[in-house]
């Protein structure tokens, strides 16, 4: 009989602490199987957030070195200039990239590092409990928004992805999600391709994977999934946001 | 002398660092030390396997130097007192993951922006930890330009020996003098490379990481960074006295303010007054033991500082309750004539 | 012995290479050496100056509250300075440009016309290196040889020429002043 279904080589055996129906457990699975896949995993460096992930390291088998909140962009830098052959990424949640490490991941993009990052936004920060992240959507209530992000009060959502693709720095961006079996097999082929266009010396790229988070958004994991077709993607729209082609073309 | 050059102190820490093998620099610009940084943008692109980060910020700097040290370089970031405010979340990482890097800071006036000229008042920050948790750095306050290069060599080896950052602790005056150096011979580096990151090939994969959820693991290896400290605080302690054999009165200085001293007892000695100066060269481990020492003969101690009062707690630590410590401080930028410092011993001497 | 100088004049006068020529001459006669600039904001303002003392014994301040001798090579400079000049010290003073005179009367005054110099020798940026040909003759600290060995390191072997003029403008100080 033939295997069709395994853990990936680079997963460790360590049961997944996140609460069910959460993105990241996918997401960390599909990186694996991706690494795996590219034959890398003795050669990868990763740079795990404080956020849900913070203990990342617990379930990939590669190298990985724990950043300060936000800082993931710089330390990944530090160590993708000491040891460029290396494939270095950094795992993000959106408190993490886009509030208080905004300037890391900024400059990090626009000095065209040449790491992957991969951005997990679920509109919330998770770990401290449901606040307001800079990604909650409009109206979207929150533990620091109860009634509902409001523009005038709270600022709008960042859209992260789009502004990186304006640096000159940035090589392949691609918002993605892990809602559906249909999105995760696409999410798969983005993360191959961000670490790919890593390996081909291609420039900063990211990848940022719209994840659902039941437990602070307060539904059940059907409707979270649901939420993220219906209305979560309206206000981050998935596809490819830019892509300079200096990546292998087979990359796709 | 061939080999004996007059140069800046903020250049001679870059030259040190480049020869003693620093291959990662990160920095940001800050006034007084923004001559190293440029120092470093000139030569470590020069330097085989050497980097240079002008970084968007001084966060963003030293947590560069924390990825490159973790990948095995020697590495560091330099600034000045409100940058190296900045700095601390990442000191407190790099001692947390006990992480190997140097850290220079060249004090300015403050606090808030104060100025740009040359002080003394990060002593408490530069000596505590300076960030949040229980953890220590070595700090090396050197007097001379010589000394920025011998020590910064020698802040590399600390670093690696016991894997913990190492503070450089100059100000605005050690920095942007000149003076004849000749540069000394680094050791070969000499370290654990167990700890280092550089993928996990075909073997186990490694991580390091600070957070440590549980509480009796956390204070475990809180224990073992102090059990740490006690080898440091046992070794390394380093001063320099100063014809304190006679002395009746001494003084306790660091750094330019220990110079000013000097000049300032050589005065007093002509005029046939007996003070003596023990210089502390590490700031942390604190030379405790021979001020302690010096107290059995010695019972007047004056210290001298370009601040409001923060070493003299330590003195007054040290002396455990013996001996009468008179306190005179120039804080704000001012750098006292060794005139005005002789003037304020005098009073004191008198008493 | 330890005397101190202090180098000043306005950005472009080349008042920091005087101090460093110097200061590195000094140290080539292996004496005790600081020089210290002045920096950040106050150097923006178009003036400069640097302050070198020089000593058979370690240094114990690098900064001249009462400097030994001035070198002033514009009026604002010699307003800023001329209070604090050590008595029995004197004064070197760009004679081209400076109109008054100091309000000392226990120190020596020196005035060299270093741009009259400088135009004869037809290069007018020397004129802060025929300053020191007067400043190192009278002050008698370094020889003119560690000086002249000083100034041809900073200029470098390639600048032959460059450092020919320089050469003549130090003589020309040197020569001027008795």
């Amino acid at each position: 009989m033939k295997k069709v279904f395994s853990r990936p080589r680079s997963l460790k055996s360590t049961p997944f602490h996140y609460c069910a129906g959460c993105g990241h457990s996918i997401i960390h699975r599909v990186i694996c199987e991706v690494i795996d896949e590219l034959g890398i995993r003795g050669n990868t460096i990763g740079v795990p957030p404080a956020g849900c992930a913070v203990v990342a390291y617990n379930y990939f088998d590669v190298d990985m070195l724990e950043a300060p909140h936000g800082r993931g962009c710089a330390v990944a830098t530090g160590i993708k200039r000491t040891l460029p052959d290396r494939v270095v990424f950094s795992y993000q949640g959106d408190g993490d990239l886009a509030a208080i490490g905004t300037a890391e991941t900024f400059h990090a993009a626009n000095r065209g590092e040449n790491i992957t990052v991969l951005f997990i936004n679920n509109a919330v920060y998770g770990m401290t409990g449901g606040q307001m992240a800079p990604t909650t959507l409009l109206g979207q209530t929150s533990t620091t928004s109860p009634p509902g992000r409001n523009a005038i009060l709270d600022g709008h959502p960042i859209r992260m992805s789009e502004i990186l693709a304006n640096l000159e720095g940035t090589a392949y961006i691609e918002r993605v999600a892990v809602n559906s079996a249909q999105n995760i097999l696409r999410a798969k082929k983005a993360v191959k391709k961000a670490f790919q266009y890593q390996i081909d010396g291609a420039g900063f790229n990211m990848i940022e994977v719209l994840s659902q988070c039941p437990t602070n958004w307060k539904m059940n994991t059907v409707d979270a999934c649901r939420w993220v077709d219906e209305v979560m993607s309206k206000t981050f729209p998935i596809g490819v946001i830019k892509d300079t082609g200096k990546g292998r073309k087979d990359a796709d | 002398m061939s080999d004996k050059i007059l140069i800046a102190g903020n250049w001679a820490i870059g030259e040190a660092a480049i020869r003693a093998g620093c291959r990662f620099y990160a920095g940001y610009p800050i006034t007084p030390q923004n001559e190293l940084t440029e120092y470093m943008a000139e030569n470590m692109r020069r330097a085989e396997g050497g980097t240079f980060i002008q970084a968007e910020s001084e966060i963003a700097a030293v947590n560069m130097v924390l990825g490159a040290s973790a990948a095995g370089a020697r590495a560091m970031t330099s600034s000045s007192s409100p940058g190296i405010s900045l700095k601390q979340e990442g000191i407190s990482a790099l001692a947390a993951d006990e992480l190997p890097a140097v850290i220079v800071n060249m004090m300015r006036g403050g606090p808030g922006l104060g100025n740009i000229l040359p002080s003394q008042g990060d002593y408490f920050q530069a000596t505590r930890g300076g960030g949040h948790g229980d953890y220590r750095t070595i700090v090396l306050a050197p007097a001379s330009v010589q000394e920025l290069a011998d020590l910064t060599m020698d802040a590399f080896d600390l670093a690696d020996k016991y894997r913990n950052p190492v503070m450089i602790l100059g100000d605005g005056m050690t920095g942007q003098m000149m003076e004849p150096v000749v540069f000394g011979k680094p050791r070969p580096r000499r370290y654990n490379e167990k700890y280092v990151l550089k993928g996990a090939g075909e073997g186990k994969s490694k991580f390091i990481r600070a957070l440590i959820l549980d509480a009796l693991r956390m204070e475990e290896h809180n224990w073992k960074l102090v059990r740490k400290y006690r080898v440091v605080e046992q070794n390394e302690v380093r001063f320099e006295t100063y014809k304190t054999g006679n002395a009746r009165l001494i003084i306790i200085a660091y750094g330019i303010a220990a110079r000013i001293a000097k000049g300032a007892i050589n005065r007093l000695r002509d005029s046939g007054m007996k003070v003596g100066l023990i210089r502390p060269i590490t700031l942390w481990p604190f030379p405790a033991q021979i001020i302690r020492d010096t107290a059995e003969r010695i019972d007047r101690f004056l210290v001298f500082e370009m601040s409001t009062g923060q070493m003299i707690d330590d003195v007054k630590l040290a002396l455990e309750g013996k001996g009468h410590v008179s306190f005179y401080g120039r804080p704000g930028g001012v750098v006292p004539t060794p005139a005005e410092l002789a003037k304020a011993i005098v009073q004191e001497y008198r008493r | 012995m330890q005397i101190k100088t202090i180098f000043a004049g306005f950005g472009g006068q080349g008042v920091l290479m005087m101090g460093y020529s110097f200061a590195q001459a000094a140290m080539f006669e292996g004496f005790h050496v600081t020089y210290l600039p002045s920096y950040g904001v106050e150097v923006r303002g178009g003036t400069a100056n640097c302050t070198v003392a020089v000593s058979n014994e370690e240094i114990a301040s690098p900064v001249a509250s009462q400097p030994d001798y001035l070198v002033v090579m514009n009026n604002p400079s010699l307003m800023s300075f001329q209070t604090r000049i050590a008595p029995g010290g004197a004064f070197f003073l760009n004679s081209s440009i400076i109109t008054g005179r100091p309000n000392r009367s226990d120190v020596d005054i020196w005035g060299v016309p270093t741009a009259e110099i400088a135009s004869e020798l037809g290069n007018p940026r020397v004129q802060n290196v025929v300053m020191m040909g007067a400043y190192v003759k009278m002050t008698r600290i370094v020889s003119a040889e560690s000086y002249l060995k000083s100034l041809k390191s900073i200029l470098g072997t390639k600048k032959k020429a460059a450092m020919e003029i320089n050469r003549k403008a130090f003589e020309a100080g040197f020569n001027y002043i008795e």
